[in-house]
């Protein structure tokens, strides 16, 4: 394609939007209503997984050993653990540490009538913090299975409910999506179609002239992926603002609960939310204009 | 030039609408195809812009055989037929140079080129001064012009009028087929589908007439045939 074809397709593209603006509009409209409820479901989906995230990494598996494990060998069990791709973390606490531990939480003064005795003797333990929680027993088993170990503790309600719950929000996400993506393609197609009716006559002289289908196509398409550039940009702007004061006022509303309900900022959500949504404008632009301008190229 | 043997075509519904037409028109030459509505005129003039294929013959147009013509190579083939249609079909959002100039860009020739081009186009049908009007703030024989003049920036040898006078006033008719008539003196191969008896018959050029499918007379200097 000429420079002088490709800049006059562009200028093309450009003014068909102003040439038809109820279209125009109508299409920045439905994208953009597509966009915005995708902005607040996936605002809402990533603070989900974030506070979920949140609870898992809190959830420790804790190791004990054999009375008379060596020090070597509890040194070689915490590298074999760590070593794993589901541990995220290993911490050792040792006897001493436990102990003293247990004193400032628990004891207090109380503590000297102890003196030098330590009553957690042979206590000494590895924390384990795992990736992901729904890996919890397969982990279990094989720590049990490791010489020099005594006891595995761990907390099967709590690693199922959050593997359950993250599973829960893999579905709802998934339905959410594809029920949210087939209104899009129901509602662009409508518009579309009444939009490309109106350039019927537009096209069919371009192919008599004795246009190419890719020169008849080009403006079509690119007015289509500027309309979803426009149409994904504009609710984006919307689900900042509402984004910010909806935490602004929960983080203020459930102080309290600050421990558990972790919000993520609107940098957090829009840094990845802002690539998906222009590519799902632009993608819905595209094929929308390209599929069914392809519709009336057979003159 | 234009060259169809044993050319039929047939639609879904049953009658053919075309029934064993074979022709042939030379280089440069002017031919009215008259013939009542459903006679098949405009089955013909499809089948000649590759819009339809035949069911049966072979037609060949400026040595491109259509009924092999591959469907990519079809744009290609357009390109050496202009078309003007009875309700004109210019892009009503655009001026009378956009229109023209639109015939040039859909074929990718340079902007320089076009620039000079289209205004002489439109000198040549004597709109170089409403350059700048919309379709709407035309007549109908102005509108016409544009159309011509579109038709024919490309340069293409063959020109295929349907019903070029179909929506226009005897006056504005007449200069119309006057400018027809220059631009075939000029070397463009001109076919012309038309109802317009005094103007066929003025023009004393050669006229085929179709009736229900059928070439029922091909005369060089022929006449409007009644159909009865």
């Amino acid at each position: 394609m000429r420079i002088s074809t490709l800049a006059y397709t562009f200028k093309q593209g450009f003014k068909n939007i102003f040439r038809n603006k109820t279209f125009s509009l109508a299409s920045i409209a439905t994208i953009g209503s597509c966009v915005f409820l995708f902005g607040l479901f996936y605002s809402v989906l990533l603070n989900f997984q974030n506070i979920v995230k949140e609870a898992q990494s809190g959830v420790a598996i804790t190791v004990f050993f054999d009375e008379g494990t060596s020090d070597e060998r509890i040194q070689e069990i915490g590298n074999e653990i760590a070593a794993r791709d589901e541990v995220a973390k290993v911490n050792y606490i040792s006897e001493d540490a436990a102990w003293e531990s247990f004193k400032v939480d628990y004891l207090g003064e109380y503590a000297d009538g102890f003196e030098n005795d330590n009553p957690l003797a042979g206590s000494s333990n590895y924390e384990i913090y795992m990736k992901d929680v729904s890996k919890q027993p397969a982990l279990v088993t094989y720590l049990e299975s490791l010489e020099g170990v005594s006891k595995v503790n761990r907390s099967d309600i709590t690693a199922d409910t959050l593997s359950n719950v993250n599973v829960l929000i893999g579905y709802v996400s998934a339905g959410i999506i594809f029920i949210l993506l087939a209104v899009s393609i129901f509602l662009i197609s409508n518009t579309v179609t009444i939009g490309i009716s109106v350039r019927k006559e537009e096209i069919s002289i371009m192919k008599l002239i004795g246009a190419t289908d890719f020169v008849v196509r080009s403006p079509f398409v690119i007015e289509g992926i500027i309309i979803g550039i426009i149409g994904s940009a504009l609710p984006l702007v919307a689900v900042y603002y509402i984004y910010n004061n909806v935490i602004a006022y929960a983080v203020e509303k459930f102080s309290s609960l600050s421990d558990i309900l972790k919000f993520l900022s609107v940098d957090e959500v829009f840094y990845t939310l802002i690539p998906i949504s222009i590519a799902m404008g632009v993608g819905i632009g595209f094929f929308g204009s390209f599929s069914t301008v392809r519709k009336h190229l057979k003159v | 030039m234009i060259k169809m043997e044993g050319v039929s075509k047939s639609y879904s519904t049953g009658t053919p609408a075309l029934n064993n037409v074979s022709l042939h028109i030379r280089k440069g030459e002017f031919v009215f195809i008259v013939g009542d509505s459903g006679s098949g005129k405009s089955t013909l003039i499809k089948l000649l812009l590759r819009e339809l294929t035949p069911t049966e013959g072979r037609i060949v147009v400026n040595k491109y055989e259509l009924n092999k013509l591959k469907r990519r190579k079809i744009p290609k083939f357009r390109r050496n037929i202009g078309v003007v249609f009875q309700d004109f079909r210019l892009l009503k959002d655009r001026n009378v140079y956009e229109n023209v100039a639109f015939a040039q860009r859909v074929v990718e020739t340079p902007t320089r080129q076009i620039r000079k081009n289209v205004p002489a186009m439109l000198s040549l049908v004597g709109l170089a001064e409403k350059y700048k009007a919309k379709p709407k703030q035309l007549s109908g024989g102005e509108q016409q012009r544009v159309a011509l003049a579109r038709a024919l920036v490309n340069n293409p040898p063959i020109l295929l009028a349907d019903e070029p006078t179909g929506n226009l006033d005897p006056r504005n008719s007449w200069e119309i087929m006057k400018l027809l008539e220059e631009i075939n003196k000029r070397g463009t191969t001109v076919l012309v589908v038309t109802h317009n008896r005094e103007i066929v018959n003025a023009m004393r050029k050669r006229v085929i007439t179709v009736k229900k499918g059928i070439i029922v007379s091909d005369e060089e200097k022929g006449e409007y045939i009644d159909e009865d």
